[in-house]
């Protein structure tokens, strides 16, 4: 197997983009990459985009073919990848096993979705197909009540308050106001997130990951080849995916994501490094939540103690490890497709030392943390410096 | 003949209160509430209707009658207030309480009596032995025009009465019989969110001719007298109507007491009776006598006479009517009109 | 989802009835029903097994945000219901609101409107729970 790095990467601003449909969104992205890894397109020789629901979207399936025409790669073999909010990082995880196995060799990877040519209902309606139709959300479940189940666990188990998520929204807008690519590019205070809008018990509208237009690219090579098209290309450690149960309520605990926990005790176990090994790393913090169970998850600190970290400020810069340096899904945006690729691309300024205004001293590895749904699927990668 | 084997009361939480609805119409609460007799009335929740309802009232007629719901026949639902135009209330309900599928079903509709109807039939089905048992359930989530007099009684509620043999009886229905003419005092055209009525016309050549009617009709018929009965259930529309027709015959006022639910939860429409009639089986000993007689719109009356046996101690396997009568919460007209989906847009 | 009859009619036992699976293998209770024993896989022994529609709240939530269906009954609570027999599965709660219920609460099974479509359309029925008293 040959080892992959990241040679090029480019995103879209995220935010509403009203004047920007789904294929000016992918093609925007995919230039700023090929532009990034100076290509001209002719090497590219396949490609996988990560994109949950254009169908119900936008009323477009067959993705690939469509971002293959319009890239202008035609006849370049894309596929569309798709396991809900985690469809960015599975797009990605397939073309690492394209190169890996030399079957491919210089590959692109895209992330898309757009999200605000519907209204509200419909598109919560629409991403409420990542949970279990006929037993979550048919019986009146939505994503924030599945994410609000979960929160409500962890309070019970171990006294994580709402003050505690409210701080990882808190640190995350204070990071997205510095990264010129976030849908909400300011700062709130905790006031804010605390007397916002019940959505679903305990969750607050600033508890939650707005809807989003966007779409991040990705260029991959062999890592042998991969200096000859990047001055700093970033080698791609790990890629590992775990599953669980589609329904919240058959899993037997619901205060942490085990596909996670499952993926990255994979991944250390391959690059024999751990936790403390990581300066920087990208978390799905679709609600606040999540972000919290996610730190516990990967390690960065015990079960039942995220909530307590992030309120202490030990996940933000000069903590023990800085978490989602972008802004995360709150201030960042979450255009679901796009997110798990636009992980991989903040991650790749960070360890390139190009993430300006947010940029975390002294990286040497990078993970990276995407979930589908209320966590039945999982994907974890680690990034370093070649 | 055939007899009640199990019965099942049920009333939904909410209720509003008379002074609630009579301040949004700058009505006098007090006037109403003795011209009528109505305190308060339940509300269905928002996710509750005519089907849900027969449900719960089913459910618990079984638990009373111990039998496998296999084992029922014929089920009936009346109802005015169906979820449906076209498609059975009936079906849903077979199919929640598991009656299905070697059984037959239909809807009835006849106002406020089409739950004593089902009575009826079940027992002719019944006592024919084509069925072993058969369910009859009067279920409505009843609906009043905004500032209509009907606003303060149009309630929401189900009775379920499993009908078997005799001998397996907590009640044998002793005899029955009815009175029927075509007497417009209240009806809904299709399409029409809420009733029309007569009026004053709705009280001597409607309700108290026809219930009185069916009522000396089967008194007659069983050559029994008002002292034969210890109590008496009459469809409650008001509390006014049946205390009337009661001094009017001549029966003591301690013997419709207990069947006179429409106080605490207003007219519950084809469960009235019902819900009558379960509040007095719930306190009713064995050897004693229930007089019935029920009304519906349009028009007619059903008379039974009950008598109560031993099994009666098979009450005691299920809730009371009083348990959901007691288990109350006031709603606002404001929560009232969402919850009776009055609101537009909803 | 809307305008689909045969996704909701093939499920009436399960949402009306509580109907699953029980696994004779290793005494596993499955709702809604699964044909494959998460445990035993190939060697489960699935058999169809009525649930008693008593369970208690294992961890619940208040939803006000409702997705397209539901708006009429916001706010609403919703709950995951471990089942006594020890599967577990999300429902409403009804007649309560999140002040009167925690987790740990006896509830037992009730039959309700799940979703009603437009006025043309089907109303879908289905369990939900009430708290015990």
């Amino acid at each position: 197997m040959r080892q992959v790095a990241i040679i090029g990467v480019g995103m879209t601003r995220f935010g509403e983009h009203w004047d920007k449909g789904f294929r000016d969104l992918v093609t925007e992205a995919g230039l700023n990459a090929l532009k990034d890894a100076g290509l001209s397109g002719n090497e590219i020789s396949a490609g996988y985009v990560g994109t949950m629901a254009p169908g119900s979207l936008i009323g477009q399936e067959h993705a690939g073919a469509l971002i293959a025409d319009y890239m202008g790669l035609n006849p370049v073999p894309i596929t569309r990848v798709e396991g809900a909010c985690a469809s960015g990082a599975l797009a990605l995880r397939q073309g690492i096993m394209a190169v890996a196995s030399g079957i491919h060799d210089i590959v692109v990877i895209g992330g898309v979705e757009k999200m605000n040519d519907l209204g509200t209902a419909a598109v919560s309606r629409i991403l409420g197909g990542a949970g279990d139709q006929e037993w979550e959300l048919f019986l009146g479940a939505t994503f924030p009540g599945l994410y609000a189940l979960m929160a409500k666990r962890h309070m019970h188990e171990y006294g994580t308050t709402e003050e505690m998520l409210a701080s990882a929204a808190v640190k995350n807008h204070k990071h997205g106001a510095k990264n010129p690519y976030a849908q909400f590019q300011k700062e709130i205070t905790m006031e804010t997130v605390l007397n916002s809008k019940m959505v679903a018990d305990p969750l607050k509208m600033f508890d939650c990951s707005p809807i989003t237009d966007g779409a991040a690219a990705l260029v991959l090579a062999p890592v042998e080849t991969a200096e000859s098209y990047s001055k700093k290309p970033i080698e791609l450690l790990a890629t590992d995916q775990a599953t669980d149960t589609l329904a919240l309520h058959d899993r037997s605990s619901l205060t942490g994501i085990k596909a996670a926990e499952i993926a990255s005790k994979a991944a250390y176990k391959k690059t024999g490094l751990g936790p403390k090994d990581i300066q920087v790393a990208e978390v799905h913090d679709c609600f606040t939540i999540a972000e919290i169970m996610a730190i516990e998850d990967l390690g960065f600190f015990k079960k039942g103690e995220g909530g307590k970290a992030t309120l202490e400020g030990r996940t933000t810069f000069g903590g023990d490890v800085v978490i989602n340096t972008s802004g995360g899904l709150k201030a960042a945006g979450h255009p679901v497709g796009a997110t798990g690729v636009k992980q991989a691309v903040e991650i790749t300024w960070q360890l390139r030392g190009e993430a300006e205004g947010r940029q975390v001293k002294d990286v040497e590895v990078g993970l990276t943390h995407n979930v589908g749904g209320s966590g039945a699927t999982a994907v974890v990668h680690l990034y370093r410096r070649l | 003949m055939a007899g009640i084997i199990g019965y099942g009361a049920y009333v939904p939480k909410y209720r509003i209160k008379t002074e609630e609805i009579a301040e949004v119409w700058g009505e006098d609460a007090e006037r109403i509430k003795s011209g009528l007799g109505i305190n308060e009335k339940s509300v269905p929740a928002i996710d509750e209707d005519s089907a849900t309802m027969a449900v719960v009232a089913a459910k618990i007629a079984l638990k009373r009658a111990e039998i496998d719901p296999k084992k029922i026949g014929a089920l009936y639902v009346g109802s005015e207030s169906h979820p449906y135009a076209v498609k059975p209330t009936a079906t849903i309900v077979a199919e929640a309480i598991d009656a299905v599928p070697d059984l037959t079903a239909a809807d009835l509709e006849f106002a406020c009596k089409a739950g004593t109807a089902g009575i009826q039939i079940c027992m002719g089905l019944v006592g024919s032995s084509m069925v072993e048992y058969g369910m009859a359930i009067g279920s409505d989530t009843a609906q009043g025009r905004p500032a209509d007099a009907l606003e303060y009684s149009a309630a929401a509620g189900a009775g379920a009465y499993l009908i078997g043999k005799d001998e397996e009886s907590l009640a044998i229905i002793e005899d029955t019989c009815s009175f029927t003419t075509d007497t417009p005092d209240f009806w809904r055209r299709p399409k029409a969110d809420f009733p029309s009525h007569g009026g004053r016309f709705t009280g001597e050549p409607a309700y108290f001719r026809h219930v009185r009617s069916a009522a000396d009709a089967l008194l007659k018929k069983l050559n029994r007298t008002i002292e034969d009965y210890d109590y008496f259930v009459f469809h409650q529309p008001n509390a006014k109507f049946p205390k009337t027709l009661a001094k009017r015959m001549g029966i003591p006022q301690e013997k419709i007491t207990d069947g006179l639910v429409v106080p605490y939860i207003g007219n519950a429409y084809s469960a009235a009776v019902p819900l009558g009639l379960a509040n007095v089986l719930d306190k009713a000993k064995e050897g004693e006598r229930i007089f019935i007689s029920s009304f519906g719109s349009g028009a007619g009356s059903d008379a039974f006479s009950l008598k109560v046996t031993e099994n009666i101690r098979k009450r005691e396997n299920a809730e009371n009517l009083s348990y959901f009568i007691d288990n109350k919460e006031y709603v606002s007209y404001a929560v009232y009109a969402k919850y009776r989906r009055k609101l537009k847009g909803l | 989802m809307k305008g689909s009859i045969a996704l909701h009619w093939r499920r009436i036992p399960e949402r009306y009835r509580l109907e699953g699976t029980h696994c004779e293998t290793c005494d596993s209770y499955y709702f809604p029903a699964r044909r494959i024993c998460r445990k035993c896989r190939r060697k489960g022994r699935i058999v169809p097994y009525k649930f008693s529609g008593k369970g208690r709240i294992y961890s619940l939530t208040e939803i006000h945000s409702a997705p397209e269906g539901l708006e009429d009954q916001i706010p609403y609570v919703l709950a995951v219901v471990e089942l006594e027999e020890g599967a577990r599965c999300t429902a409403q709660i009804v007649d309560v609101r999140k002040k009167d219920i925690k987790i740990g609460d006896g509830v037992e099974m009730v039959f309700r409107v799940v979703q009603r479509e437009d006025p043309e359309g089907l109303i879908s029925y289905g369990f939900k729970f009430r708290k015990l008293h």
